[in-house]
């Protein structure tokens, strides 16, 4: 808000309702229209310089493609399919891998994180050992994965669990550590017993700890899904990224990364709507 | 029989002693006597974190004491009972369920079933005058307003002994007169034996039967006196007569001293 609109004197508005009002909208929409104008245009300059750069041969357009290409790459896949199939199926394949992995994760963390903040003698015995598994790259555990459980959608599960487990054990861990004293002390007084104390004061204000870390972990679980379908798979965004890399095409990695980055913001879009349907009870604005 | 002959509450050589982040002890509570009976009201005054609020936490089970002995309707306290309401200095209300629902959560953490308790809850939310507002959240009014809820919130679960700790402290002076002769109606109704701790000594004389004086931490009692205006009681008039004026000096001169040693202390700390 500009600061002429917080100065402004109540009754000056009442008086002169259209002006002011009418001058300060539209200044408000100009500048709407301005930043939404800059943004395409940065997003133009960025690639209008990639395409122009790589046409000219300045960049080699071997190995950097451009974004024309790029999106022809993409419509192929869309009307003609991949190699591999359908893109949807690919998609999919991704998409149920790291929901599955997500699920599982969150579920694991939230549960743990919950009974580890809650009980002391649980988080003194496994504390230490929580943290030296955290300070493992779990990245490289992908391989193993694929080892253990194949070339199926298991091995990739898997990563995407130990990905996402971590981040949110550690929030809810901490969510449930915080929860306010006076709240656990004054539900006990009404008369709840440990577990309602544990069901209806520590998870509920746990949850917005808890929903932050799903943020981030939804995005650690594509990576996951996609790093496990790199190393070996049957289907899958990674295998295509791997796939086009092998047969030196580079415009099929970078629409490969499109298509993964649509759906990573579709996701965090719709979990966004969930949050503000779980958080009707929280302030508005400000708290966020 | 002796149940009901025995005093609300009984607090014999408590004492209460806590270990501090840095490994040292403090003794917030020392050989603290204390009767309370039934139906009374009781005002507890001291200086301020001289441990007045340690004693509730002892009455109502949250905490054990260190040493001594804590009873309530003739027996002895063994965690958080179910004759007892706690009114908190700080907003207790769960910020995620509606003000109904806030008020519904003690009948429903006893095991009352669900239109029983919201009967209830409705009543008590009518007597606080907060009917139209069930289906709002805490963060939706204004802090007399959520004062209230944690009022019904307790008052529903039909509590003997009612402990009250700085409950209208972070009000404004309006909200607070208001509050507490909203309280003394409520009250009144239900014959509970009341413990309120403040540290604003005229809220204490308006309010209670008796005003027990504490002594600077390790809090233990000073002080016992009897308050003798009539009531029904209008705190904003009562203020005002000259009787209480009397009590008030009197009561002030003993408590004065031990807040005159607490801030002494306090300086000395400083230095």
């Amino acid at each position: 808000m500009s600061p002429e609109a917080i100065t402004t004197p109540v009754v000056d508005t009442a008086k002169t309702p259209p002006d002011r009002a009418y001058s300060r909208a539209r200044a408000a929409r100009r500048r709407k229209v301005l930043i939404t104008a800059a943004r395409v245009l940065v997003l133009v300059a960025v690639l209008g310089l990639w395409e122009l750069l790589s046409r000219s041969g300045t960049i080699d357009p071997f190995n950097f493609s451009m974004p024309s290409k790029i999106w022809d790459q993409i419509v192929t896949w869309v009307t003609h399919g991949t190699a591999l199939g359908s893109l949807g199926e690919q998609i999919w394949y991704t998409l149920y891998e790291a929901l599955l992995g997500w699920v599982a994760g969150v579920l694991a963390g939230v549960v743990l994180g919950i009974a580890l903040g809650r009980i002391a003698f649980l988080a003194d015995i496994l504390g230490p050992y929580i943290k030296v598994l955290n300070s493992i790259p779990r990245i490289v555990l992908a391989p193993i994965f694929v080892i253990w459980f194949g070339l199926g959608p298991a091995s990739k599960v898997a990563s995407a669990v130990v990905l996402v487990f971590f981040p949110v054990f550690f929030n809810a861990f901490q969510g449930a550590r915080e929860v306010d004293r006076n709240l656990v002390a004054n539900a006990r007084v009404l008369g709840a017993s440990d577990r309602r104390v544990t069901l209806q004061v520590v998870i509920p204000s746990a949850t917005s700890w808890i929903f932050t870390s799903l943020h981030v972990s939804f995005g650690f679980a594509l990576i996951g899904a996609i790093v496990g379908e790199y190393i070996g798979a049957t289907k899958g965004i990674g295998l295509l990224v791997a796939q086009s890399q092998g047969t030196f095409n580079a415009a099929g990695v970078y629409a490969a990364m499109v298509i993964l980055a649509v759906v990573a913001l579709v996701a965090e879009g719709l979990l966004t709507f969930a949050e503000r349907r779980i958080f009707r009870w929280k302030p508005s604005g400000s708290e966020n | 029989m002796s149940a009901n002959t025995s005093p609300a509450i009984e607090l014999r050589g408590a004492s209460k002693t806590f270990r501090t982040p840095s490994g040292g002890l403090h003794t917030a509570v020392r050989d603290l006597d204390l009767t309370v009976g039934r139906g009374e009201f009781v005002a507890v005054v001291g200086p301020t974190g001289c441990g007045k609020s340690t004693t509730l936490t002892l009455v109502s089970g949250l905490e054990e004491p260190t040493q001594g002995e804590v009873s309530v309707a003739g027996e002895p306290v063994r965690g958080v009972g179910d004759k007892v309401g706690f009114v908190f200095q700080q907003d207790a209300t769960f910020p995620w369920r509606t003000v109904l629902s806030n008020v519904m959560a003690g009948p429903r953490f006893r095991g009352v079933p669900k239109a029983e308790a919201k009967r209830r809850a409705r009543a008590w939310l009518d007597r606080v005058g907060l009917a139209a507002f069930e289906d709002r959240y805490p963060h939706q009014l204004s802090g007399g307003q959520r004062k209230r809820v944690a009022l019904a919130a307790t008052f529903v679960n039909d509590p003997e002994i009612l402990l009250m700790d700085e409950p209208f402290s972070a009000l404004d002076v309006q909200t607070r007169a208001l509050m507490s002769d909203e309280l003394l109606e409520l009250w009144e109704g239900t014959g509970a034996s009341v413990v309120f701790v403040t540290h604003d000594l005229e809220e204490a004389i308006a309010l209670a039967d008796r005003v027990v004086v504490m002594t600077a931490g390790p809090a233990t009692v000073k002080q016992d006196f009897r308050i003798d205006l009539p009531r029904p009681r209008k705190v904003e008039s009562v203020r005002l007569e000259p009787r209480f004026i009397e009590i008030y000096r009197e009561i002030w001169e003993s408590l004065g001293e031990e807040v005159r040693i607490t801030r002494e202390r306090g300086a000395a700390h400083v230095a």
